[in-house]
Order: C-alpha cells, then sequence, then structure tokens
C-alpha cells in the first residue's frame, strides 16, 4: 500500500501549494482592505461583492499589460529573476508540518501521514538554505535591469538579507538547543503544552526572529530595496507586466511563510490550549484522530492569518527606517542580543536539573 | 534511480564548472559556480548526508556567492583592459594548469581503491546528530582550532575594515 500512502502525500503537498497561492493571492486584498480600515477609507469594492474579486482582476490586468525589457538589459538574466523570487519563496513550505497525522488506514494506508511536505531532519536548515537564496532573485533582477537605481535597489536588499539572516539564525539556536532537534516536526511537538510555547520560554529570540522576519521578507518599516522616495521603484523599476505581478506576489508568498515559520516556531504551530482535554473527549478510534487533527490545522491557519495580519498592521504604523538606522539596529542590537540569548538558553539548559530538583519540594 | 541521478548530477557539475571558466561576463560565471554549488549539494543528498548538503547551500551558495555577486556588480568592468604581457600571462596559466593536473593525475594513480562494505556500512554516518557525535568526541581539537581560526580571521576582517584615523569619508 505505499502507493496509496505517496498519493495521499502528492494531494497533500498539491494542497498546501495551493492554499499558499490563494492565501498569499487573497493577501493583497487583505492588505487593501487592513490598509483602508486603519486610515478610514473603504479600500476595494468595485470588483465583486466586497470587491472579492479585485486580486483575480489585478491578476488579469497584470497579464494583459506590456511585458516589456529594456534594451540594454541582459535578456536572460532579466526573466531569470522574478522567476527565481517565485521559486525560492514557494518551495519552502514544504517542510512547514501544517497539521499532525491523519489516520487513512480504511483506505489501506498502514502508516499515519502527516500534514506536511516532507520531514527532513534538517528542516529549519532548508528553511534558511532557502531565505539566504531569496536574495538572489532581487540581485540578479536589479542587475540585469542596467539601471542605476535597480542597482541600488538590489545592492540594498542584498546587504539588507545578509545582515539580517545572521540574527535570524542565532536566535533559532537557542530553540534548537532546547530542543535538541532541527526537524519542525519535533520542536513543534516539544510545545505541545500552552506554557511550554517557545514564545515564553524565549521572549527574545521571539523578539529578534519577528523582526528579521519583516526584513528578510522587505516589508516595511524594513522594505529599502524598494524605497520609492529614494530609488523610484527599488530593484523593480524596469519591470512590467507579470514579472512585477511575480516579485510582488513572491513577497506575499514570503509573508504567508514566514507567518507560518514564527507560529510553528514559537506559537506551538498545530497544538492548541486544551487539546489533551478535546482528545479525551472524542473517540478514540480513525474519526476522532483525523477530528482532532483537523481542528489542529485550522488552529494553526488561524495563527498564520493573525500573524499576516499583524505584518499588514505594522505596515501601516510604522514609519521607514534610515539606512543607516537598519544598519546599526541589524549589526549592533539584534546580533549581540541574540548572541548574549545563546550563552543564557546554554545556562539555563545546562542548569536545568540542578533548577528542576532544587525547586523538587513544591511538587 | 540513483545511479542515473549521479550521472545527471555529475553531468551538470561538469558543464557548469567548464562554463564558470568559459564564460565572457564575470556575473555569468557566478551564477554557474553558484549552479555548481548546487549539483555538489545533490551529490551529498545522494551519499545520505543532508546536513552537509544543506550547509553547503547555506553558507557557499547563500552567504559567500551573495558577497561574490554583490563585489562584482559593483565593479565596472568594461573599463577593465588586460595589461601586461599576453606571453607571460599565457605560459604561466599552461604552466599551472600541468602542475595541478599532474598532481590531480599522481593522486588517483596511487590512490588505494577501497570498496565500500556494504556489511559494515552504516547509512545513518551523515546524519547531524552522528555528525555532532564524531566531531565533538573524536575529531575536537581540530574541531577547536579551526573555530579558533575562524575567530581570528573575523577579528582581522574587523580591524582590516575598521575606519581609520582622519579618515572622514568612508
Amino acid at each position: 500500500m505505499e502507493l496509496y500512502f505517496f498519493l495521499a502525500k502528492a494531494i497533500i503537498i498539491l494542497v498546501i501549494f495551493g492554499i499558499t497561492l490563494l492565501i498569499a493571492t487573497y493577501s493583497t486584498y487583505a492588505e487593501r482592505k487592513v490598509a483602508a480600515f486603519i486610515q478610514d477609507r473603504i479600500g476595494p469594492n468595485r470588483a465583486g461583492p466586497w470587491g472579492l474579486l479585485q486580486p483575480i482582476a489585478d491578476a488579469g490586468k497584470m497579464f494583459f499589460k506590456e511585458d516589456f525589457i529594456p534594451a540594454k538589459a541582459s535578456k536572460w538574466l532579466f526573466i531569470a529573476g522574478p522567476s527565481l523570487a517565485m521559486i525560492t519563496a514557494c518551495l519552502t513550505s514544504c517542510v512547514v508540518p501544517f497539521g499532525s497525522t491523519l489516520d487513512l488506514r480504511f483506505l489501506g494506508i498502514e502508516n499515519l501521514v502527516p500534514i506536511q511536505g516532507i520531514d527532513v531532519n534538517i528542516g529549519i536548515l532548508y528553511v534558511f538554505g532557502l531565505v539566504s537564496l531569496g536574495v538572489y532573485g532581487v540581485m540578479i533582477g536589479g542587475w540585469a535591469s542596467n539601471n542605476k537605481f535597480s542597482l541600488l535597489g538590489a545592492m540594498r536588499a542584498a546587504s539588507q538579507n545578509i545582515s539580517y539572516e545572521l540574527a535570524m539564525s542565532l536566535s533559532i539556536i537557542a530553540i534548537i538547543m532546547m530542543t535538541g532537534s532541527l526537524s519542525i516536526n519535533q520542536i513543534v511537538d516539544d510545545q505541545d503544552a500552552f506554557w511550554k510555547w517557545n514564545v515564553f520560554r524565549q521572549p527574545v529570540g521571539f523578539i529578534i526572529f519577528i523582526v528579521c522576519a519583516f526584513a528578510e521578507c522587505n516589508r516595511t518599516p524594513f522594505d529599502l530595496p524598494e524605497c520609492e522616495t529614494e530609488l523610484i521603484g527599488g530593484y523593480h523599476t524596469e519591470y512590467s507586466s507579470m514579472k512585477l505581478g511575480f516579485y510582488l506576489f513572491a513577497e506575499y508568498i514570503n509573508m504567508f511563510v514566514s507567518s507560518a515559520v514564527i507560529s510553528a516556531l514559537y506559537f506551538g504551530g498545530y497544538h492548541f490550549p486544551g487539546e489533551s482535554l478535546l482528545a479525551g473527549m472524542l473517540p478514540a478510534d480513525a474519526l476522532g484522530h483525523n477530528l482532532l487533527t483537523m481542528i489542529g490545522v485550522g488552529v494553526f491557519f488561524g495563527k498564520i492569518l493573525f500573524f499576516i495580519f499583524f505584518f499588514m498592521w505594522v505596515r501601516w504604523t510604522i514609519a521607514r527606517f534610515r539606512y543607516d538606522q537598519l544598519m546599526n539596529l541589524g549589526w549592533k542590537s539584534l546580533i549581540p542580543l541574540s548572541i548574549l540569548n545563546i550563552l543564557v538558553t546554554g545556562a539555563v539548559v545546562l542548569a536545568w536539573p540542578k533548577i528542576e530538583s532544587a525547586f523538587a519540594f513544591l511538587n | 534511480m540513483v545511479q542515473n541521478l549521479f550521472y545527471f548530477f555529475s553531468f551538470l557539475a561538469v558543464l557548469s564548472a567548464l562554463m564558470v571558466i568559459i564564460s565572457k561576463n564575470p556575473i555569468h560565471s557566478v551564477l554557474y559556480l553558484i549552479l555548481t554549488f548546487f549539483t555538489l549539494s545533490g551529490h551529498y543528498i545522494l551519499l545520505n548526508a543532508q546536513f552537509i548538503s544543506i550547509v553547503n547551500l547555506i553558507v557557499y551558495a547563500g552567504a559567500i556567492m551573495v558577497l561574490f555577486l554583490f563585489t562584482i556588480m559593483f565593479l565596472n568592468l568594461k573599463d577593465d583592459e588586460f595589461v601586461g604581457s599576453r606571453i607571460w600571462y599565457n605560459l604561466g596559466s599552461v604552466f599551472i594548469v600541468l602542475v595541478l593536473a599532474g598532481l590531480l593525475v599522481s593522486k588517483f594513480a596511487f590512490a588505494p581503491v577501497t570498496v565500500a562494505d556494504e556489511a559494515s556500512m552504516d547509512s545513518q554516518i551523515g546524519m547531524v546528530e552522528n555528525l555532532g557525535q564524531t566531531l565533538f568526541s573524536r575529531f575536537l581539537v581540530p574541531f577547536e582550532l579551526v573555530s579558533v581560526l575562524f575567530l581570528s580571521a573575523m577579528v582581522g576582517a574587523v580591524m582590516l575594515g575598521r575606519r581609520e584615523k582622519g579618515e572622514k569619508n568612508f
């Protein structure tokens, strides 16, 4: 029944991919609605009921615009830039566990099917690998445009991503030290109770991580690569039609994926308060197991949507940083803070058995 | 399946490594070099060494090559004409190629041929837990020495890049 297992896996991967694209599409709509709400406007309301068809109308407009390649641009690299940005954005979601396991024994599949693309034992490093590759799309596109403003935008993006990648990986090391595994699945399973969520055990690491996530996604307040007031449009100045659309769309996919990673690493993933209570109430057969899993998936998507909203909320609240402020924050505050965080976490992890035995009388 | 993948990755690795040298445009060279790193990572995955594979991507493709690309994009390479004697340049390259080829051939000619023993082969040897155990027990001293080397390199880079006294523009 191996074949059925792979079939179930293939369907799960396709569904995850589809949901990624769907949420990214509707993030564009949500962004405009949230902006309108914060600025006391109405927002898109013409295409379809409540403007719900707006993203589709936008995509249609993007496809039918003139696809322009500048005369002196490096043609192949000009096309490769947005493609790379899109590929690296889409690849990341395959190691994120979107739920626990499905019990499909009634279909003849003996093993439990995890709701996750692939469970590699280096999951979190895979995410970092793709995050560090994400900058190529912007750099290649910016250089191939043969435009000084594009190049400057690309350079800003590259130096910003390199700087914040360091602090991001250092803040994760503290979690890896506590869990003892690089697999995202195990990191999530380590947070199976509400008070064990990493946001409570690693508050400093969480703040560093979320700031770096904003910087890696090139979102406000760190959207200097496309800073309109200084650089016209940054790295995508010369882009038009769906190539521009891909750059913008990749940003929304990145936002979705980083929300998913933040919820999985710091907010317990698909675990929710009262899970064990609910598990006791549900029947202990395949149906109960699957029902619990599906509730977990729903909770996880709720957390993801909250963080996507948080990204938008910050965008319309905080002003853009100046470039030297950005670099100072990255190198002089976040990196020393995350190294300190690692040292403190290491000391606590080593001393934890002694602390526990010293307070044993409380139990 | 594995063998076909091996040939695919090897072909791609050799092709892209050649393109690194053949390409006229240095940006294309760097991009082909990144492709080479990807194919090497594919080889590592075929050897069941996932950790090395992904670290290779993070460190080389993700960090070092970004800096390469970064630097080359800022250079105005069209103005850089070749200065100096053509003949000496060519002779020097031929000499270096011969020495390197000689080293490689002699290495492969005299190296003992080992065949993996399937009975004693541990397919989990490349996993991150086993790698960590080995690094922090059997190779602890070299590992610490390498980290000291890295630290001194970092301190050296910071010292070289720092602002000199009286230097206003940076």
